[in-house]
C-alpha cells in the first residue's frame, strides 16, 4: 500500500512545476497568516486556557512560549515525515503521542535545567499537551503538507500565540505587578506609590485584556463570526 | 486509505516501543541534573532563611557554604535524635520528604532540623531552621522558619508554595513578607507558653505584639494555613527546643 502511496506522490511530482522557491509567497503567508488574520487566539480563539493562566508575568509566558513554538514545531515535522505511514483510523492517537512526548522532553529538560521555571509553570507545561492550538495544526496541516511547509506553518501558528501571551502578560505585570521582566519599571521612574492592580493578577485580568486584543483586532481586520 | 488490523496494530507497537525507549532514555540521563537542582533549592531555602544568598550566582557556591556552615540532624516529637530509618538505613535531613512526612501521624513523622553553624567557631550554633508543611488555599505550603541561639526570637523565615495566587498568596516567598517576621518576633511568651506566630488579617496593622506580624490583604486565606502550620509544627518541635535550651546551647555533637 505504502508503494502505491508513493506512486501516487511521484505522479503529483511531475505534474509539479519546476521547485517552488525557498520562501515563495505561498510560503511566506504560511507563517504570516496566523500571525495576524488568522491568529489561533484571537481569531480562531484556540489555547485560551494556557494564555489565562501563565501571563500573570512576563517570564514564565517567554519560557512557555518557548516551549509551545518547539512543540508546534516539531510535532508538525514529525507529523508531515510520518503522514504517509500513520493509519487513518490511529491517526489522532498518533498525534497524541507525538505531542505529549514532546511536551514531556520540555518538562523534563525544564526541570534538570530551569528548577525554578519547572516550579512556576509545572502543571501548564503538560497542559501543551491539550493546547487546542498543536492537535488543531497536526490535524488541519500537517497531515496533509510537506515537513517544509509543515515547519512554517509551525513557525507561524507558534508565534501568533507567542505574541499574543505575550502581550497580555506585558499588561498584566505591568499593571499587575508594575514592573516588566520583574523590573520595577515605576519605582525606576521614581513613581513608587503605583497603585498595582490586584484584578490584573486574577485570571480575571486577563480576560480583560485578551477581549481588548481581540476586540482591537476583529474590528482592524473586519472579521465577524457567522 | 484503509490499512490492514495488522499494520495498525504493528503501527502501534512499532511506536509505543520507540516513544517508551526515548521517555526513559531522557528520565534516565536527566535524572543526575534534577536530583541537583532539587538539592540546590532545598539548600538554598535552608540557607536563605537564615542569610542573603542573593548575591550567590553558581551552584557550587551554595553547596561549599552549606557544608561548611549547616548541620543537620533529625529527631522524633520527643525531640530525641533519630539516625536510621524503619528499615535501618542512615536518616539523612535533606532527604526526608516533607509532603509525605506530613501524611503521617504526628507521633511518627520526622522531624529534620538544620544548624547553621558560627563562620568563626564551628561548635557554636548560630541558628536553628525548622522545616514546616501545611495547606495554603489552592494547595500545599512549606517553610523553613529559622530561630536564633535562644530558640526564640525568629531569626528569618522562607516560604515555598505550589499554586497560591500570584500577587495575592503567592506574595508569602516576597523578601518584603518574610522579614516582617524578623522583627524580633518571639515565639514562647514571658511566661514561657509556646505560642507560634500569626499573621494578622488585614494589611498595614499596626501595634502588633510580639507574636504577631502584619498580613496580606487579600490572602487570609493562605495567611491562616501560614498560621496553622507555624502552629503545628512548632508545637512538634517543642520538645526539641525545650532539651536544647535546658542544655544552654548545643545538644548535639
Amino acid at each position: 500500500m505504502s508503494a502505491e502511496a508513493t506512486v501516487v506522490e511521484k505522479e503529483l511530482k511531475v505534474e509539479k512545476k519546476p521547485a517552488e522557491p525557498f520562501l515563495s509567497k505561498r510560503r511566506k503567508n504560511i507563517v504570516t497568516d496566523p500571525l495576524s488574520d488568522d491568529n489561533p487566539i484571537t481569531i480562531q480563539v484556540l489555547g485560551i486556557c494556557s494564555a489565562l493562566a501563565v501571563t500573570v508575568k512576563l517570564e514564565p509566558t517567554l519560557v512557555m512560549s518557548i516551549a509551545v513554538v518547539f512543540v508546534i514545531v516539531f510535532a508538525n515535522l514529525i507529523i508531515s515525515l510520518m503522514r504517509n505511514l500513520i493509519p487513518g483510523r490511529i491517526r489522532i492517537i498518533v498525534q497524541l503521542a507525538v505531542v505529549a512526548t514532546l511536551v514531556t522532553l520540555v518538562s523534563e529538560f525544564l526541570k534538570a535545567y530551569s528548577y525554578d521555571m519547572y516550579k512556576v509553570l509545572g502543571a501548564y507545561v503538560g497542559l501543551i499537551i491539550t493546547n487546542c492550538i498543536v492537535m488543531g495544526r497536526l490535524e488541519a496541516f500537517a497531515m496533509a503538507n510537506k515537513p517544509y511547509d509543515s515547519i512554517l506553518d509551525g513557525l507561524g501558528s507558534g508565534f501568533g500565540y507567542a505574541w499574543i501571551i505575550l502581550t497580555v502578560a506585558f499588561f498584566r505585570e505591568l499593571l499587575g505587578s508594575g514592573s516588566i521582566f520583574d523590573f520595577k519599571i515605576f519605582e525606576a521612574i521614581g513613581w513608587t506609590t503605583f497603585p498595582t492592580n490586584g484584578l490584573m493578577v486574577d485570571s480575571i485580568g486577563a480576560f480583560v485584556v485578551l477581549g481588548i486584543l481581540i476586540w482591537i483586532q476583529r474590528s482592524k481586520s473586519g472579521y465577524v463570526e457567522h | 486509505m484503509q490499512r490492514s488490523n495488522i499494520y495498525i496494530l504493528a503501527f502501534s507497537a512499532i511506536m509505543t516501543v520507540l516513544i517508551g525507549g526515548a521517555m526513559s532514555l531522557t528520565s534516565v540521563l536527566l535524572k543526575p541534573a534534577q536530583d541537583k537542582q532539587i538539592e540546590l533549592d532545598t539548600k538554598k531555602k535552608i540557607l536563605g532563611a537564615v542569610m542573603d544568598i542573593s548575591t550567590f550566582k553558581t551552584p557550587e557556591e551554595v553547596f561549599s557554604l552549606y557544608k561548611d556552615r549547616v548541620k543537620s540532624i533529625v529527631v522524633d516529637i520527643k525531640g530525641e535524635i533519630i539516625s536510621v530509618d524503619a528499615k535501618g538505613k542512615p536518616l539523612i535531613a535533606e532527604k526526608v520528604n516533607a509532603q509525605k512526612n506530613h501524611k503521617i501521624d504526628k507521633e511518627e513523622r520526622l522531624y529534620p532540623i538544620y544548624m547553621i553553624l558560627n563562620e568563626l567557631d564551628p561548635n557554636v550554633v548560630e541558628a536553628y531552621v525548622f522545616p514546616m508543611f501545611g495547606l495554603g488555599l489552592w494547595d500545599w505550603i512549606s517553610g523553613y522558619v529559622a530561630l536564633e541561639s535562644d530558640l526564640n526570637t525568629i531569626k528569618g523565615v522562607a516560604f515555598d508554595h505550589k499554586g497560591e495566587t500570584p500577587g495575592l498568596g503567592a506574595r508569602i516567598t516576597e523578601e518584603k513578607v518574610r522579614n516582617r517576621y524578623k522583627e524580633n518576633k518571639k515565639i514562647f511568651s514571658d511566661a514561657g507558653n509556646l505560642e507560634s506566630i500569626t499573621m494578622v488579617k488585614g494589611e498595614g496593622i499596626t501595634g502588633l505584639s510580639m507574636h504577631e506580624v502584619d498580613g496580606l490583604s487579600g490572602a487570609t486565606i493562605t495567611a491562616k494555613g501560614v498560621n496553622k502550620m507555624l502552629k503545628e509544627y512548632l508545637g512538634c518541635y517543642q520538645s526539641f527546643i525545650m532539651n536544647t535550651k535546658g542544655q544552654n546551647g548545643i545538644a548535639i555533637n
